[in-house]
């Protein structure tokens, strides 16, 4: 059996444990064997991005000391899962990072391409909209990018694509930014709302009754939005819509 | 000229944003150009393969640019078009003005040329007596505004056609409350011309530079390049070293990608190939470094200069969109301008890495695959080490980077942090936050993940 | 030392190892029906595209389209007769007042709707430029797909100035409004001899 260590990102584990809980039973419900080592922080993305990646040192070393056991380290989240593949290295033992950055998964490219699933028992009968959040996009490459003169393919869609009642509306723009970024929602406020407002827009214009995506850092962004201006919107991570049934 | 020192990116787009519906026609204007370019690449099946192509033969001339400038400039020579160096901006400039000083030259116009802009030419020589006259139509309407451009190709992108009617009343005596582009581009159309036949000199940019033949490529939509040209006694042609291609035959690669990139269409109206003077007249060439070299150096950066300007990035770019140009308070701006300036000036420009969320759709575009986002990051990287980034941010960091190496620390600020936004919000929901501006707080739970494992699940694992 | 040397020996010091050119014979275009791509990008341009059979029947069409009474010029010798042969010793500026030049070009891009002239065919370098109304000339059979069966054709190139037209001049500058005839011609106006 698969032994798969479940890495739930900083921000998850304290402001969305739904999402954590559902990303758990749905690995559960696949057929591997999930742990979640409870020491676990964060994978240091967000001092890197703000140019302090020398600081994450700290960060690298814990990832490391909890993950390396694992067959799979599966997390959902595309952009935390994107910067362990991408930046994870050690001073002490490089060999153990490396080995870690080939098998960290997303949750949804860990679903189509490992275990390579074919039907979800799931039931959401609504009008869902489909962010695609970039590190997911463009970094893990789990669709097809719209700049590109290339094949369409989406893992997120296809997956949606087997809950019973759910409807995916199509967007005006189908892979526009929402505007988190990281520190960049506070450091550049201004045009970080008004992205984020853009995109809500698109969505609720199109008839999204929920927004979903690999990543909680834009849906919590665009939560923050919604709420504020007192739309029946909501945000859903794509996890949850899996794992719902009726 | 007004290029706002003081201000960074965040405030400079802040203050654009603030006016919501000018910023949505300018982002809705800009995507559609994107849009455009997605329908004429869709037209080429072996797209990304050009792309492949352009970025490999790039790579190429900045790996061999030393052999490529001295074979460029003996082809330069044999053409009969005189050859100049200039170390930077001021020599360039210099350079044109004693040009145009030993012919007693007064007057000049102008076609598109950023890197003129750059090394604000206009400046200097209106200080010395110079009139020069922006001949690109966006470019004349920037020029009379007494504003840089803020886009590299469509220099007044950001312009309400009602505004630019004003100027032109102000300017050119056209009628109150004009506003019909054609009829505005009309009058202009017959100002200029005026200008391109009383003009003993014109100066012009370099779009390829053909180390082979000695020959260089300029590309317009408006022939105003042509025009002043092939009327002129001097022409003046400045370029950046990285404008050199090797072999003639590149240029049907770049060209194909070119006009496609920038505006979807698929080659600019002139395409016009400058190769010897005409009889009676004198060419020049300017050879710009300007930083380049420096740039050259870099080994995480170099990349930057395979640049050929189609500002596909800029249109891809939705905090360009959304921001506008000019608050990029730097001659190129959007993502490759990003990248670029902070070797020009890393203290002025350190904020612009910053003006972006790495969303990555700028090295998708990108005709010559520039990993832009890459280099966005790694830009941040250097600029901490270097001590640009504001203390606070630093301090910020040190903390963050504290709290998150020690599952101890991490648990505690989780739960501390939930607790504050369950029980006393307004702490965290106030004007200081400014998440809290414009958006609400995500709620506390009552429990975090990590918790709740540990109360139900630990036992199984 | 020079600003050359210093320059030189920058670029020298700071250029990194050497990287190979790429192959790029795999780019070419297809050869079928080459008349109708090209009228069929042309038309998307925003110029008439017209099928004659001989320079004759250019001159009929030329008659109908342009206004005879103002200054029409050209290079070509068979049109000589109703229209004025251009000179290339003239000095540039006197053909200021062209209403219409009619040329010929080398040849023409399927992909694109360019044709490619150089001054060898141009009169003057000037002309395609100041003329109100621009005509050219191409034969069908020297259509060519793309710019790289384009650039197989014009080889280095010996000529003093060349260059590809692809339509009437324009700019889109203020608010994004397409508006035709900028600086250059208002119109073009192609003639495909089959």
């Amino acid at each position: 059996m698969m032994n798969v260590g479940l890495f739930i990102p900083c921000y998850v584990n304290q402001f969305y444990p739904n999402a954590a809980k559902a990303t758990l039973e749905l690995l559960q419900k696949s057929g591997v064997h999930v742990t979640y080592p409870v020491n676990q922080t964060c994978c240091g993305q967000p001092m890197a991005n703000s140019g302090f990646e020398y600081l994450s040192k700290g960060c690298n070393d814990l990832f490391i000391e909890n993950f390396s056991s694992f067959d799979y380290i599966v997390g959902p989240s595309a952009s935390c899962v994107l910067h362990i593949k991408e930046h994870l290295h050690s001073d002490t033992d490089e060999e153990q990072a490396t080995k870690i950055r080939a098998k960290v998964y997303e949750l949804v490219e860990f679903l189509t391409d490992i275990i390579k699933i074919e039907k979800l028992d799931a039931s959401f009968p609504h009008k869902v909209g489909l962010h695609h959040s970039c590190h997911g996009l463009r970094g893990l490459y789990l669709s097809q990018m719209s700049e590109l003169n290339a094949p369409p393919f989406s893992k997120p869609q296809y997956l949606l694509n087997m809950v019973k009642g759910l409807e995916q509306i199509k967007l005006d723009r189908l892979d526009e930014c929402c505007g988190f970024g990281g520190t960049f929602c506070v450091a550049e406020e201004a045009v970080s709302v008004k992205m984020g407002k853009d995109r809500v827009t698109d969505h609720s214009k199109n008839g999204a009754e929920y927004i979903t995506s690999s990543d909680l850092s834009c849906l919590m962004h665009l939560e923050g939005i919604l709420h504020r201006n007192k739309s029946n919107v909501k945000v859903i991570h794509i996890a949850e819509i899996l794992n719902a049934t009726t | 000229m007004s290029q706002t020192k003081t201000k960074d990116h965040a405030a400079l787009a802040g203050a654009f944003i603030k006016d919501e519906e000018r910023v949505n026609w300018h982002d809705g204007a800009l995507w559609y150009i994107r849009e455009k370019r997605d329908l004429a690449v869709k037209q080429i099946p072996e797209w990304e393969q050009l792309r492949e192509a352009a970025s490999m033969i790039k790579s190429n001339v900045i790996s061999n640019l030393h052999q490529y400038l001295l074979q460029f400039e003996d082809n330069l020579k044999k053409n009969g078009i005189i050859v100049h160096w200039a170390d930077s901006a001021e020599e360039h400039n210099e350079i044109v003005y004693a040009i145009l000083k030993a012919k007693e030259i007064n007057q000049m116009v102008k076609s598109k040329s950023m890197l003129t802009e750059e090394c604000h030419l206009n400046e200097y020589l209106e200080e010395r007596g110079i009139e020069v006259i922006n001949s690109d139509l966006g470019e004349y309407i920037q020029q009379i505004d007494n504003e840089p451009p803020s886009h590299i190709v469509l220099p007044c992108i950001h312009k309400r056609k009602e505004e630019i009617g004003e100027l032109f009343h102000e300017h050119l005596g056209t009628e109150k409350g004009l506003s019909d582009p054609t009829l505005l581009t009309r009058v202009a159309r017959k100002h200029l011309r005026n200008i391109f036949l009383t003009r003993r000199a014109a100066l012009t940019g370099v779009n390829f530079a053909v180390a082979e033949t000695g020959e260089y490529v300029v590309c317009t939509n408006e022939g105003n390049a042509d025009m002043g040209a092939h009327l002129s006694e001097v022409q003046i042609a400045s370029m950046g070293l990285e404008k050199l291609i090797p072999q003639k035959k590149h240029l049907g690669v770049f060209l194909r990608l070119l006009a496609r990139s920038a505006t979807g269409q698929p080659i600019t109206i002139y395409s016009s190939h400058y190769k010897k003077p005409r009889k009676g007249q004198e060419m020049h060439l300017i050879l710009v470094d300007a930083g380049r070299t420096r740039q050259l150096g870099r080994k995480d950066f170099r990349d930057s200069l395979k640049c050929i300007k189609c500002g596909s990035c800029m249109n891809t770019c939705p905090v360009y969109r959304k921001s506008g140009g000019l608050s990029y308070h730097n001659t190129i701006s959007g993502p490759i301008g990003a990248i670029l300036a902070p070797n020009l000036d890393m203290k002025r420009h350190a904020d612009l890495p910053f003006a972006s969320t790495l969303c990555g759709s700028c090295s998708n575009v990108c005709p010559v695959k520039i990993n832009i986002h890459d280099q966005l990051y790694k830009w941040r990287q250097v600029i901490v080490k270097e001590g640009y980034a504001a203390n606070t941010k630093t301090l910020g960091m040190k903390t963050m980077a504290w709290t998150l190496s020690s599952p101890a620390n991490f648990r505690k600020a989780g739960k501390a942090g939930r607790w504050f936004l369950q029980n006393i919000p307004f702490v965290v929901n106030n004007p200081f936050n400014p998440w809290y501006r414009q958006r609400d707080m995500p709620e506390g739970p009552k429990e975090s993940f990590a918790e709740w494992f540990v109360k139900n699940e630990i036992k199984k694992q | 030392m020079t600003t050359r040397e210093k320059i030189l020996e920058a670029v020298l010091k700071n250029q990194p190892e050497a990287t190979a050119l790429p192959d790029t014979s795999m780019f070419k275009g297809t050869g079928n029906d080459l008349v109708q791509k090209y009228m069929d990008i042309f038309k998307t341009i925003g110029g008439p595209c017209f099928l004659a059979d001989t320079i004759d029947s250019v001159k009929t069409l030329i008659n109908e389209k342009f206004d005879l009474s103002k200054r029409i010029v050209t290079t070509l010798p068979e049109l000589s007769d109703r229209f004025e042969l251009i000179s290339g010793t003239v000095d540039p500026h006197s053909y200021n007042d062209i209403e219409v030049a009619i040329i010929k070009a080398h040849f023409s891009v399927a992909e694109n709707g360019a044709v490619w002239l150089t001054e060898e065919v141009m009169g003057q370098r000037i002309i395609p430029y100041i003329c109100q109304h621009l005509a050219v000339i191409v034969y069908a059979e020297s259509i060519v797909p793309t710019l790289h069966e384009a650039y197989e054709k014009i080889g280095t190139g010996d000529y003093g100035f060349g260059g590809f037209i692809g339509g009437p001049s324009k700019t889109a500058d203020i608010e994004q409004a397409l508006v035709l005839g900028a600086h250059g011609p208002l119109t073009m106006t192609v003639f495909i001899i089959n």
